[in-house]
């Protein structure tokens, strides 16, 4: 029901308010709903506002599974 | 009482069914009924007309003025014939800056130009202030045939070449108009594909430039005139990085984004690879590859099918309304 | 995050599912409540691929566009058809909605009012902020996704005093749903791929009630083909164990907690009611309303809109019965025939992620032959 995408902080002021990059494009964002993000970070962003801050090591660790999954049923 | 909607000009199924439905029967003739881009007049003369209504009216990478004739130039040279000479009418607005006026002047000049086809003709109107938005633009064009498209010699394993990446076009005017609080580097990709008339001489089979409507329906709108499906491979379609990014991010179909300089060729199985290579020398065609193929191992005849990136085949439908973004 | 539309992980994932969907001896029937893993399952092709594997998937209510009746989309057409001065401000497929009053694309604004699409509420507030003079509505729909971006919106109007810019609010909560979904009985779930994004704000405790009382497994799912099959894999784990719980397969984008800060400004700011859905009926305390601190930033008593409590679906449509998972598109009479993504008679034929939409355009799936 709610298309979002994941996008890194590219610019964040004090008022909350910022920029991410998805993709090589910027994306106006608001990021009051995560006080916790810091520039750098990878945001959860949907219909203009980061709703949630990605866990690095998870997304690693995802990766890592279907890397392994491709490359198991290949040999 | 039902009211003409924007999405009968959105190049969906209304219009076609409106082409069918109200042209057809009217004006019906042996030339007419071909739909070609342009049509093949006796005296080997080519004839097409197009109408240009853009908005905003300049955006990143063209002009209202050089898609004026860009857009008819490329449809000239899809339908086999060497653009030669355009007519060139104006309905302006009152209130109208001269200088904006000037602008797309000069535009239009200098894409006529570089097409290397002369404006012959013309015509001016005013309309009130509301009657009208700013500029709207209408070129005819004349071409040399040169050949014909050969529907009928379409055969099983013959390739379906793209020249280029999708969407672009679609994408600069949107965020031209500065809404979604988005920005990125994407251009119009509004160009002539004059470096295409050599295909045909080599055997080219068949051609149509991608533009409203997209590669979906261009490619739906051939599939439905063969005998064999057609199938595209998702993982071949090249999209550069700014539409692949506004579509995730928007929602917005990449396969049913306009271009202003792309087209799709079907080649002759055993000249596929010559072809490709001939597109891919041109600057303009230097993303061009194979996206798919003319077959009969899945599907029905008259289906265009998508063997998409995860492995699962779906089919592809044309356009039937509007782009609009969504958000959920 | 192209990995995770790796064919050969694909196939991996599949093979996984068909051999537990085999230890079942029954075909698992799993609702994906989202209307973005509707689409998501029908772009990639999955729901035949599923369907080899022996799964079969249901469509829930996850598209605020279809649920939202029809009374709230009238009065919307209605408030920019006889206001002057007046931008309309919506998220892009509210405004193809037909209604017995034709759609908002169909509508012919009032002297220099118009229609505009947004991709966030801010835009409406921002155009409002720019021009005093012009009266700007932003007509709100959405879940739990959303609904913190409405509510900062609105909080950021009433603390900035822009008095000209109000909402339509038109804002709904999906676990009362499955639960009314439940209830009801009428459909044999046997497992929920819960919604990534809707858990991004609510977390997973909103869910657990369905595998504790009703013992139907699940799994929080992101949105990749990737991600849709590990969910459906745990579901099919969960019920070859008879452990039921609610799953996270999205970790790496949300955590099981949600977020707080959402919650609360949601809380602050907006109040639940019993909500009337499209074919779900009055659900309690399934919609949220503005406080009463806020209540001037509501545009139904500002322009006089009775959004209704009645719903009426145009004549034939079963759009309630496909929401509530009851019948699939195809079993709709008008199904691609009288309705049709141009000439749509209801809401699911009309939003991006409405199921007779993506059964029309992507469900005649062809199945490769070997």
């Amino acid at each position: 029901m709610c298309l979002a995408v994941p996008a890194e902080i590219t610019l964040l002021d004090d008022s909350g308010q910022g920029t991410v990059n998805y993709m090589g494009s910027e994306v106006k964002a608001n990021f009051s709903l995560v006080p916790q993000a810091r520039p750098g970070d990878w945001v959860i962003i949907h219909a203009g506002f980061a709703i949630s801050v990605m866990d690095e090591n998870e997304a690693r660790e995802t990766l890592l599974l279907f890397k392994e999954m491709a490359d198991a049923s290949r040999r | 009482m039902t009211k003409v909607s924007l999405e009968l000009g959105s190049g969906g199924r209304l219009m076609r069914d409106f082409i069918a439905g109200k042209i057809l029967p009217s004006f019906g003739n042996p030339i007419l009924d071909e739909l070609s881009d342009a049509v093949h007049l006796p005296g080997g003369v080519a004839f097409t007309t197009d109408s240009y209504v853009v908005d905003p009216l300049f955006f990143p990478g063209g002009d209202i003025g050089r898609l004026a004739v860009n857009g008819t130039v490329n449809d000239l040279v899809v339908s086999g014939a060497e653009p030669r000479f355009l007519s060139l009418a104006l309905i302006l607005e009152e209130g109208l800056e001269t200088d904006v006026l000037d602008r797309v002047i000069r535009s239009v000049s200098a894409a006529a130009r570089a097409a290397n086809v002369r404006i012959v003709t013309g015509d001016t109107k005013v309309v009130r202030r509301g009657q009208g938005d700013k500029v709207y633009i209408n070129t005819a064009g004349v071409g040399r045939s040169v050949a014909r498209p050969r529907l009928g010699k379409i055969r099983r394993g013959d390739k379906v070449i793209l020249t280029g990446t999708l969407g672009d076009h679609s994408l600069a005017v949107m965020l031209a108009r500065g809404d979604f609080g988005l920005s990125s580097s994407v251009r119009s990709d509004c160009a002539p594909l004059l470096f295409l008339l050599p295909l045909w001489k080599k055997g080219a089979l068949w051609m149509r430039d991608v533009t409203r409507g997209g590669l979906a329906t261009v490619l739906f709108e051939l599939a439905e005139r063969l005998h064999y499906p057609i199938l595209v491979e998702e993982d071949k379609i090249p999209l550069s990085k700014p539409v692949r990014a506004a579509s995730e991010l928007l929602g917005i179909d990449p396969f049913y984004m306009a271009c202003e300089g792309k087209a799709v060729v079907i080649a002759p199985a055993a000249k596929a690879a010559e072809f490709l290579r001939l597109i891919r020398r041109h600057p303009l065609g230097r993303k061009a590859a194979v996206i798919g193929e003319v077959q009969d191992r899945v599907g029905r005849p008259g289906e265009l099918l998508l063997r998409t990136e995860a492995g699962g085949l779906r089919l592809l439908e044309p356009l039937t309304s509007e782009l609009l973004p969504r958000i959920c | 995050m192209k990995e995770l539309r790796n064919p050969v992980a694909i196939r991996k994932l599949l093979g996984d599912i068909e051999e537990k969907a085999r230890l079942l001896g029954r075909t698992p029937r799993l609702m994906e409540v989202c209307g973005t893993h509707t689409m998501s399952l029908f772009k990639h092709g999955l729901v035949p691929l599923l369907a080899d594997a022996g799964v079969e998937m249901v469509s829930g209510p996850g598209c605020p566009v279809c649920i939202t009746p029809d009374g709230i989309h009238e009065a919307a057409i209605g408030l920019v058809s006889e206001t002057e001065g007046l931008t309309l401000a919506t998220f892009g497929d509210m405004t193809r909605v037909p209604t017995r009053n034709g759609s908002l694309q169909t509508a012919v604004p009032g002297r220099g009012s118009r229609i505009r699409i947004v991709y966030s509420p801010e835009e409406a507030l921002e155009e409002a902020r720019r021009d005093p003079s012009r009266r700007v509505v932003f007509f709100g729909a959405g879940f739990e996704t959303t609904i913190p971006a409405i509510a900062f919106t609105a909080k950021r109007a009433a603390a900035e005093g822009i008095r000209n810019f109000s909402i339509l609010p038109a804002l709904w909560l999906v676990p009362p749903a499955l639960k009314a979904i439940l209830e009801a009985g009428e459909i044999a779930v046997t497992g929920f791929v819960y919604p990534g994004h809707v858990s991004a704000i609510i977390g997973a405790e909103p869910y657990e009630f369905i595998a504790r009382d009703y013992g139907i497994p699940g799994a929080i799912a992101g949105f990749e083909p990737g991600d849709i099959l590990l969910a459906v894999r745990s579901i099919l784990e969960q019920t070859v164990e008879g452990k039921p719980r609610v799953a996270l397969e999205y970790s790496r984008a949300i955590g099981r907690e949600g977020n707080p800060v959402a919650r609360a400004l949601m809380e602050e700011v907006l109040e639940p009611f019993d909500a009337v859905w499209r074919g779900l009926g009055t659900i309690p305390r399934s919609g949220l309303r503005f406080r009463k601190e806020f209540a001037g930033l509501d545009a139904a008593p500002t322009y006089g809109l009775k959004p209704g409590e009645a719903h009426r679906d145009l004549p034939g449509c079963r759009c309630g019965d496909v929401l509530r998972g009851v019948i699939r598109p195809e079993g709709c009479r008008l199904f691609g025939k009288e309705c049709r993504p141009d000439s749509p008679l209801g809401p699911c034929m009309v939003s991006y992620e409405g199921a007779c939409l993506i059964h029309f355009k992507y469900g005649r799936e062809r199945r490769a032959r070997p």
